[in-house]
């Protein structure tokens, strides 16, 4: 892909270039360095800003530091406590870290298209592709990461045998056995592919967006790219936001026992 | 847009991640959340408590306020009464002292006017005496007289 994205030439040849990420290995043992280089340092940034506000945390009057990481802290649970009715250590830290990861992940779409790639370039980058959730490995990794959660919550809050219970005996009852295992089976395997190609859809069309743009003449690109970045403030933080309590909401499911 | 090795990585990345926020991020903060929700509802009910207080207090000194006054009003009329008293009795001592002034007074005017008599009644007698004299001097030769006297004198 690399190589016919370099032969091709003018506005095909930009988009394209734009979307090729920069990668290493080959076959399934491909590495997409941008996304795990980004991502990283994304959650590197996550991390050490929420742990600075956990070192510095105390009862009496929080900092500025501190009254944003609570208020974030605040914000995912009561989202946890709206749709989570169990007691889990896990299910609030996890979607604490989705929305932030995911945001910080959308976010980098918001930087010009072409500055990135450009300072890359410079220092000998051919391809850059900055925004990770554009990338399906990176969604497919938290999806995925999402449904062996689920897995392991369904088996262990209903049991193997309550769990493969609900797989043959639902919704229909144990007479249209074979029916209800596919139903099933299509719902389970149906939450992982939808959390993650909704965030890469909608991110990669937007991405894709803003370098059509980049192609308009100079004189138009503010009119259409400044809308559109407006827009996508609230399209980037709706996908974090939709990801994070579509987690919640699968992992309670698991937690229900019927 | 193909599915590789990538996707091994960054679920690598995403459960440290993970772990480390249920680990070392969200207690922290989720407690002093916590501590600081049961300080305030501590410093709200200790304010309900205060203000409860401040209404007990409140009537209490109403209560003291209208016993003090009545006890003033009390001590104000007692003293009035008293004063009155004074008044009334020290006008009877300037009454009875004045009748003893007038009194002794009278006894005194009395007293000189019986001694204003008994001088005019001495001078009375001693120009009686003397006109009695100057007369007798006038009728009398005291050679014929030195008989009585020298009588009288060796009568003493």
């Amino acid at each position: 892909m690399a190589t016919e994205a370099h032969a091709a030439e003018g506005a095909t040849g930009y988009i394209i270039h734009h979307l090729t990420p920069l990668s290493a290995g080959s076959g399934f043992w491909t590495l997409h360095l941008d996304t795990l280089f980004f991502s990283a340092v994304l959650g590197g940034l996550f991390v050490w800003f929420f742990k600075m506000a956990a070192e510095r945390a105390t009862a009496g009057v929080p900092g500025l530091v501190q009254n944003f990481a609570e208020m974030m802290i605040e914000f995912v649970d009561t989202q946890v406590k709206d749709s989570f009715h169990g007691k889990s250590k896990l299910i609030a830290p996890l979607g604490l870290t989705i929305f932030c990861w995911v945001f910080l992940f959308n976010f980098m779409d918001l930087f010009p298209v072409d500055i990135l790639p450009l300072v890359g370039s410079l220092m000998g980058i051919e391809y850059l592709r900055v925004v990770p959730s554009t990338d399906l490995n990176a969604t497919f990794a938290m999806s995925i990461s999402v449904f062996c959660l689920i897995i392991f919550y369904s088996i262990k809050i209903k049991g193997p045998w309550g769990f493969a219970k609900e797989l043959m005996f639902q919704p229909f009852g144990p007479w249209l056995l074979p029916f209800n295992l596919l139903l099933k089976l299509v719902e389970e395997i149906a939450k992982p592919i939808s959390l993650a190609l909704r965030l890469f859809g909608n991110l990669y069309a937007g991405e894709l967006i803003f370098i059509l743009i980049a192609l308009l003449p100079w004189y138009i690109q503010p009119v259409l790219s400044f809308p559109w970045a407006i827009f996508h403030i609230l399209i980037i933080t709706l996908q974090a936001f939709i990801f994070m309590v579509l987690t919640i909401v699968y992992l309670s499911m698991a937690h229900e026992d019927h | 847009m193909s599915i590789n090795a990538t996707l091994i990585g960054q679920m690598i990345t995403f459960a440290l991640l993970v772990w480390f926020t249920m680990k070392y991020i969200w207690p922290p903060l989720f407690d002093s959340l916590e501590e600081r929700r049961k300080k305030i509802a501590e410093g709200l009910a200790a304010a309900e408590r205060g203000h409860e207080d401040m209404l007990l207090a409140e009537k209490k000194a109403k209560g003291v306020l209208k016993d003090a006054k009545a006890q003033s009003s009390e001590i104000v009329s007692l003293a009035q009464k008293r004063a009155n008293e004074i008044v009334e009795e020290s006008k009877d001592t300037a009454k009875k002292e004045g009748e003893r002034l007038i009194l002794a007074a009278k006894a005194q005017i009395e007293q000189e006017i019986q001694q204003a008599k008994e001088g005019l009644r001495q001078e009375v007698a001693a120009l009686a005496l003397s006109a009695a004299e100057q007369i007798l001097c006038a009728e009398i030769d005291q050679a014929k007289h030195q008989d009585i006297i020298s009588k009288v004198s060796n009568q003493l």
